[in-house]
């Protein structure tokens, strides 16, 4: 029974490939954004925290439909990367990822955030008085110290991205091959007649891939809180 | 011949500071009862509190002055700064964290220093611990020994032994003294205890309420037993 079709392989991969760049990708803006809001005081932060927040609570399909309206071939930030540097979104993968990205971004910036906020800022002053400057401080003694919740946030990221439906497929359709992740493929073999073998296989699989991805997640943040507080 | 100059002014809230000394090098000890301003006059030495008003100078240096709008940031001071708590980098070893002024300083590695003073901290079986396992003691010991290690100007000593029980202190006062007679490092060390400074100090500043109450040698102290 548990033969995957070329299809369904095409299906996991895309799925595992989109999720991966998005979350590469939202990653290094993930923290950047965590950062501010933990650290700094501007004005619109309020504003900023809402909008990154957003997608969490909006209908899925209304991000979906916005991203089209922006990102779309014809929308203003679609038309200007598109014109200027060759990137299009509209019906390719990269598409995909950029809706996976909105979606899981929320999710990758709060663990990140508090992680930064719980962190003893007397320890950063010490590092300065050691001779490192703003940007040796954040990489030697912030991010390190505040890896448990990179690592709990990079995984929320990656499930959300691997498991994001709604807003991909307003955003992107449904196109094997190219857009068609693995919810996006069990959702169409459960439209159609005898498709129900193929969809508990995908589900199996997805079931699979969550799985592991919380345990890697849950060993990985025991060894880095062990490195705090043993040998 | 001052190694340290100081003059500056800052209001806290209700509280100010106006405070003017000078030190020749050696141990300067800052006395004074908790709240006198003592940290506070540290942290602006530091770099990590700027002055409204004034000077700071070191070794003809000026690392702060209001009149010119200079104030060198904290990281380029090359002040070694030993704090109440230690302040060690909990995700490095002992060793991680000996190392870290050097390499944050842009300093060559110096093995017979590093060598040096881990010998004279005795703190050679604890290079491959993580902090969270050091006792109280030890953790100032290292912190100590991290400070020196950025190979700093001046080094600052807040409390360092406040957060420790009597039989920890006699422990470390030893390892205080050989500092003051091997370093070479002129130091700043803060503390309410006078039986402490007595055993290290070679000139005191007494604050008192955010101002300089006397300057003088070791007898000062004698003028108020803790």
């Amino acid at each position: 029974m548990f033969d995957l079709s070329p299809d369904e392989w095409i299906a996991i991969k895309l799925s595992l490939r989109i999720a991966t760049v998005a979350t590469l990708v939202a990653l290094p803006i993930g923290v950047g954004v965590a950062w501010l809001l933990a650290r700094r005081q501007f004005w619109g932060k309020a504003l900023l925290d809402g909008l990154i927040h957003l997608p969490l609570v909006l209908p899925p399909v209304v991000t979906g439909y916005l991203l089209l309206i922006s990102f779309g071939r014809r929308g203003p930030i679609g038309a200007f990367l598109a014109d200027y540097f060759g990137i299009v979104f509209s019906f390719r993968w990269i598409g995909a990822a950029l809706a996976c990205g909105v979606m899981g971004f929320p999710l990758l910036v709060r663990p990140i955030r508090l992680a930064i906020e719980a962190i003893d800022r007397k320890l950063e002053e010490a590092a300065s008085t050691l001779g490192a400057d703003r940007l040796w401080v954040f990489l030697s003694v912030t991010l390190p110290l505040a890896l448990p919740g990179l690592i709990a946030g990079l995984v929320l990221c990656f499930a959300k991205a691997l498991g994001e439906f709604g807003a991909t497929i307003t955003f992107v359709s449904n196109i094997p091959g190219e857009t068609q992740t693995i919810s996006a493929a069990i959702y169409t073999f459960t439209q159609i007649p005898g498709g129900d073998a193929a969809a508990g296989r995908l589900v199996l699989v997805a079931i699979v891939i969550s799985l592991a991805a919380l345990v890697a997640a849950e060993w990985l943040a025991r060894r880095a809180g062990m490195r705090f507080h043993g040998e | 011949m001052s190694v340290l100059a100081l003059d500056v002014e800052k209001r806290l809230g209700a509280f100010s500071i106006c405070a003017r000394f000078e030190s020749a090098g050696g141990v300067t000890a800052l006395f004074g009862s908790s709240g006198a301003g003592k940290t506070t006059l540290v942290n602006m030495i530091a770099g990590l509190i700027a002055p409204d008003r004034g000077r700071i100078v070191l070794d003809h240096i000026t690392l702060f002055d209001s009149s010119s709008g200079t104030n060198v940031p904290v990281h380029r001071r090359r002040i070694g700064y030993v704090f109440q708590e230690g302040r060690l980098f909990p995700h490095l070893t002992v060793a991680g964290n000996l190392d870290y002024g050097r390499r944050m300083s842009a300093l060559a590695p110096d093995p017979a220093e590093m060598e040096r003073i881990v010998h004279l901290l005795d703190i050679g079986q604890l290079l491959e611990r993580r902090p969270g396992k050091l006792s109280g003691g030890e953790r100032q010991r290292v912190a100590v020994g991290r400070a020196l290690l950025m190979r700093p100007r001046l080094l600052l000593l807040d409390e360092p032994l406040a957060s420790l029980d009597e039989a920890r202190k006699r422990e470390i006062l030893p390892y205080l003294e050989r500092l003051r007679d091997e370093a070479r490092v002129p130091m700043v060390y803060v503390s309410h205890n006078a039986a402490e400074l007595a055993r290290l100090a070679s000139s005191v500043v007494w604050l008192d309420a955010g101002a300089v109450h006397a300057v003088g040698g070791v007898k000062l102290l004698e003028r108020r037993p803790a």
